[in-house]
């Protein structure tokens, strides 16, 4: 009863801060340090918010500290200092439980239960918020047909029954299942083939700006941040070095956006 | 005479030695898995607690089997002659290969799937209980396997304090130089392992995910 009208108060509170005009995400002066002895901070002075409906792609090499980051979003890691808010409250004073079951999570391993479902996986958060079950088979329906898998087909396999891109789309089914304003996505495409990959941005593009969420996606592939996000923000050592859309970052100066774009072109290059 | 006219003309006798084994094995086996499946569980988030649990129970598997029951003998209320001191002295030996296996099952788990789970909101509850332990089902019972088979042994031994079952004949026979009366003993307990470890084997491979 209680978490019933708790979870009432926060659909208000939702609904309230669905606003455009604020920001959904807000990181303010962030650091991030594994201990306080260790001598380079893995994220200094990181400040940046998005709005609903953007599609953000945290941009750099391996070890710049997005994953970081992007942890620093649902809780599971804490800053050291500064301030991360989400719709407008401090994560450190979000039940962390909630903010979580909030917000949809992609990760790069996927991380489907090997013991559940298809049906079981996807359905998840619904089934921790209690939702009853006729609207959770209809949720199951829609999300499965927007990732572009047939509910029935795969209802009762097992994640060992798929393909690895079956699976990553499954995984992206299962953080849309409970409708989350907010998608964190670790690398989603990281582990496929670059025809599988390919085939999936294209359709993540369109599903993307169909929904109108606020995504904030990891890569280390500037191509895939290109395609996809509506800002780049690109981190280098734990720090933010650009913040730009698409057309602008191409355009950047920065050498480091230079060095992204020359290995890219290279890749294209080779490949002609 | 050999072991197996011994064996058709005393069949009464070795049938009923047959089922005092299988119970004292039954009644060793689900009270080690009632204790150290809960205790599994327990030590997975309590580092200080598993270090005292997993000593405690190698240690225990150090004594030699005949010197664990003759220690249990004397204890009062615990010990002294009969099923329940064999009993105690199996359950003791059960619980290393029924702790660490649950352990090891529920802390061997792809860190992706278990951050997957908190990242989507599962409290620590529900991921020990609705993720780890559905995907250590199978190492758990993998250690209850192991744990019988051994228990089936050294079950032998328990005649010693009393408490029947095959070793009787194993005992008896070694008093009276006689091969055909140990094998009598011996036989059934090797066929009765055999047929544990084949069945809780097919539960075990039931339970395997992935």
């Amino acid at each position: 009863m209680l978490t019933r009208r708790r979870q009432r108060c926060q659909l208000k509170v939702i609904q309230k801060t669905s606003d455009v005009t604020k920001p959904i995400i807000e990181f303010e002066h962030v650091e991030y340090l594994i201990s306080t002895s260790s001598s380079r901070p893995i994220l200094s002075d990181v400040s940046f918010r998005v709005y609903p409906g953007e599609t953000i792609a945290l941009l750099g090499r391996s070890g710049c500290g997005k994953t970081t980051l992007l942890k620093l979003i649902n809780g599971l890691r804490r800053a050291s200092s500064g301030i991360v808010r989400v719709r407008e409250q401090d994560v450190c004073a979000w039940d962390l439980i909630q903010l979580r079951r909030s917000i949809g999570y992609v990760i790069q391993e996927v991380g489907l239960f090997p013991h559940l479902t298809v049906c079981e996986n996807v359905c998840l958060v619904p089934s921790l918020q209690n939702w009853p079950a006729d609207r959770m088979s209809s949720r199951y329906g829609e999300v499965l047909q927007s990732v572009g898998l047939s509910p029935s087909v795969y209802s009762h396999r097992y994640p060992r029954e798929l393909s690895g891109g079956q699976r990553q789309r499954v995984g992206v089914a299962r953080a849309l299942a409970a409708d989350p304003e907010i998608l964190l996505m670790d690398e989603p495409f990281g582990a496929l083939d670059p025809v599988t990959r390919a085939e999936l941005q294209r359709e993540f593009l369109g599903l993307s700006r169909k929904m109108s969420k606020a995504i904030v996606l990891v890569t280390h592939d500037v191509r895939e941040a290109l395609l996809l996000s509506t800002r780049i923000v690109l981190l280098e050592a734990g720090r933010i070095v650009a913040s730009a859309t698409p057309s602008e970052f191409v355009r950047l100066e920065h050498p480091i956006a230079r060095e992204f774009l020359a290995a890219a072109e290279l890749a294209t290059g080779a490949q002609v | 005479m050999n072991a197996w006219q011994f064996l058709i003309t005393h069949r009464a006798e070795v049938l009923a030695a047959t089922r005092e084994h299988l119970t004292l094995v039954a009644a060793s086996m689900a009270i080690a898995a009632a204790i150290a499946v809960p205790l599994g569980l327990a030590i997975v988030s309590r580092p200080r607690l598993r270090a005292i649990a997993l000593a405690f129970a190698s240690t225990l598997q150090t004594i030699p089997s005949l010197a664990l029951f003759g220690f249990l003998i004397p204890l009062p209320f615990l010990g002294g002659i009969g099923a329940h001191t064999a009993i105690m002295a199996l359950v003791l030996y059960a619980l290393l290969p029924i702790l660490r296996n649950t352990y090891v099952g529920l802390t061997s788990i792809d860190p992706a799937i278990l951050e997957a789970a908190e990242g989507m909101g599962m409290t620590e509850q529900q991921i020990l209980f609705r993720v780890r332990l559905p995907l250590a089902s199978s190492f758990i019972m993998a250690g209850i396997r192991t744990a019988t088979v051994i228990t089936i042994g050294v079950a032998t031994i328990a005649a010693s304090v009393g408490a029947g079952g095959l070793g009787t004949f194993i005992f008896r026979g070694v008093a009276m130089v006689s091969d055909a009366v140990i094998l009598a003993g011996a036989i059934p307990a090797a066929l009765f392992a055999l047929l544990a470890d084949f069945l809780l084997g097919l539960v075990e491979h039931r339970l395997r995910v992935a």
